[in-house]
């Protein structure tokens, strides 16, 4: 063995080192939150703490499902999120299209509208949107959550950006074949698609799923909130009890931690892609 | 026609919205019954409001922090995830996690961390000897522990985009820094961060519009308080919004916010170009 590679290696066990101490200090949030969770409010309180639980307790995990609408929290943000998705996705692959390929009047100057909105905050446009659900009779519903966040730019912003490499020549020929606008949608560009809609079903599935601030204003019966809204009305309810809190919090996490092990380099792409652009 | 379900969607829900705040900035009014026309009244009364100044001094020190460092520590992070190592891709994933758990959440976890009486922060520092910080009442301790939060959320993102911009310098550059004998941090220096200047500068403008933004994990952690001490624009709006439910204020304080956040946009844009042409 050389004295460079002897070198090398030392290198690399350095490197190694240095990284493995950045993820545990970015798991450990992670980790105490489960040990917390398996905690009695008694070893929480305690003048003595440890770093792993004396032995496991699941109340926390017990009382606040059958104390709270825990179970129809879940429902609701399940139910917002995945119509969010649906129609999100349709909407953004359909206007993509438009966007990138077809020629319509006012077209790129409706797009630069589009993308001015990037950047608008929730807050800017709260009061006018509450307004228009409580005119739309949406207040309370699910509806009123999912529709106004229809008009996200990102999505559309990304899907016009894919479908831009996407050859004429494949679309002229298709046409030549005497195939519609919609049957070139459907049988041509979608296909080609996978990977955008990849991106844009776990990402938008993510926005919705982890929202807050728009679902606090429109849900005001505590059966209609979602798990994000109804975890802050248990910390109300919880004050100092956080085993509780931490054992509800860890539950409402976990389908996101599944979609995050499962498409993880579908997030990493995505977030990259919207990088470089 | 395909355009058509997205031009309506927008046009509903996004145009016509930002139209209306700016004329129910010029009203009072509570979002229900009559709202009265009251002129710039809103806009007067916010340039005398204490509140609204510390909002937005908060706000932009919680940027000044949470940027830099969220930048700094993505980039340590890409530079030693791109050497190979073993367990590389799990390691990645492991510090790009927490992006994808949610602000209330977040803000729980740290909330108890940060506990003034039994969080495991105090405990530690205590164990160490040292006085526990009073992260729930002082001003600054709480602000510092909203950056941590921002800090261990932001962190996967800047290193992602700086782990695809490093894969985009050629190894021909680095070969032949090696070739005359430039040092590691000659390497850094003259090349890799020059290199690196147009992705900083994206995250920078990126870092700047999501930290004027921030609201689920104040409003969750810290409920902008102790005092008014964490209070940000935008927890200011929703709570003059729908908590005083004084909605005509809360617009005007929207229409601020969004022209700060257009200026910065323009000014960015301004110095991206200049510095592109230059």
């Amino acid at each position: 063995m050389t004295a460079a590679n002897i070198h090398e290696r030392r290198a690399v066990r350095l490197r190694l080192a240095f990284a493995a101490a950045g993820a545990v200090a970015v798991l450990f949030p992670i980790y105490w939150m489960i040990v917390t969770a398996l905690s009695t409010p008694a070893e929480l309180r305690g003048s003595r703490f440890s770093l792993w639980p004396a032995a496991a307790n699941w109340e926390n995990f017990i009382g606040p499902w059958s104390k709270f609408p825990y179970p129809t929290w879940i429902l609701n943000s399940a139910v917002i999120a995945v119509s969010a998705v649906a129609l999100t996705v349709v909407i953004n692959l359909m206007a993509g299209y438009a966007f990138a390929k077809l020629r319509f009047p006012g077209r790129d100057v409706l797009f630069l509208l589009v993308l001015s909105t990037l950047m608008v905050p929730v807050q800017v446009v709260m009061v006018p949107q509450f307004h228009l659900v409580v005119d739309f009779g949406l207040l309370g519903s699910n509806w009123g959550v999912v529709l106004p966040r229809l008009a996200e730019a990102f999505g559309l912003f990304m899907a016009r950006q894919f479908m831009m490499a996407v050859p004429d020549e494949l679309l002229e020929a298709a046409q030549v074949d005497g195939s519609g606008q919609w049957r070139t949608f459907f049988k041509v560009v979608l296909p080609l698609c996978k990977p955008l809609i990849a991106v844009l079903v776990i990402f938008t599935f993510m926005w919705r799923w982890n929202e807050f601030a728009w679902p606090l204003i429109v849900l005001k019966d505590p059966e209609s909130y979602t798990l994000q809204v109804g975890l802050l009305f248990l910390k109300n309810q919880y004050g100092q009890d956080y085993g509780a809190l931490m054992a509800m919090s860890l539950v409402s996490m976990i389908p996101m931690l599944i979609v995050f092990a499962l498409f993880q380099r579908h997030f990493v792409e995505g977030m990259a892609r919207s990088g470089i652009k | 026609m395909f355009a058509a379900p997205a031009v309506a969607v927008f046009a509903v829900f996004m145009f016509w919205p930002l139209i209306k705040v700016v004329w129910i900035s010029f009203q009072k009014t509570s979002g229900f019954g009559i709202a009265r026309w009251i002129g710039a009244q809103n806009y007067q009364d916010i340039m005398a409001d204490p509140i609204f100044w510390t909002a937005l001094a908060n706000t932009a020190l919680y940027t000044l922090l949470s940027v830099p460092l969220c930048l700094f520590a993505g980039l340590a992070a890409a530079l030693l995830l791109n050497k190979k190592m073993p367990a590389r891709g799990l390691i990645r994933a492991i510090f790009y996690m927490p992006a994808v758990i949610s602000g209330v959440s977040s803000a729980l976890i740290a909330a108890w961390m940060f506990n003034e009486d039994l969080g495991i922060v105090n405990r530690i520092l205590g164990l160490l000897g040292l006085d526990g910080v009073a992260w729930q009442s002082e001003g600054l301790p709480a602000m510092l522990s909203l950056v941590a939060v921002s800090l261990w959320i932001g962190l996967g993102f800047n290193m992602v985009v700086y782990l695809a911009a490093l894969q985009g310098i050629p190894r021909q550059v680095y070969e032949a820094a090696r070739c005359d004998g430039a040092s590691w941090w000659q390497t850094l220096r003259s090349i890799t961060i020059p290199s690196l200047a147009p992705t900083t500068f994206f995250l920078v403008v990126i870092g700047i519009i999501n930290s004027f933004q921030v609201f689920d994990i104040v409003y969750v952690m810290t409920g902008g308080g102790p005092g008014n001490s964490t209070t940000m624009l935008v927890t200011y709006a929703y709570s003059t919004g729908f908590e005083q439910r004084q909605q005509g204020y809360a617009s005007a304080i929207g229409v601020l916010l969004y022209l700060i956040v257009l200026v910065l946009t323009v000014v960015q844009w301004r110095i991206g170009r200049r510095r592109d042409t230059a």
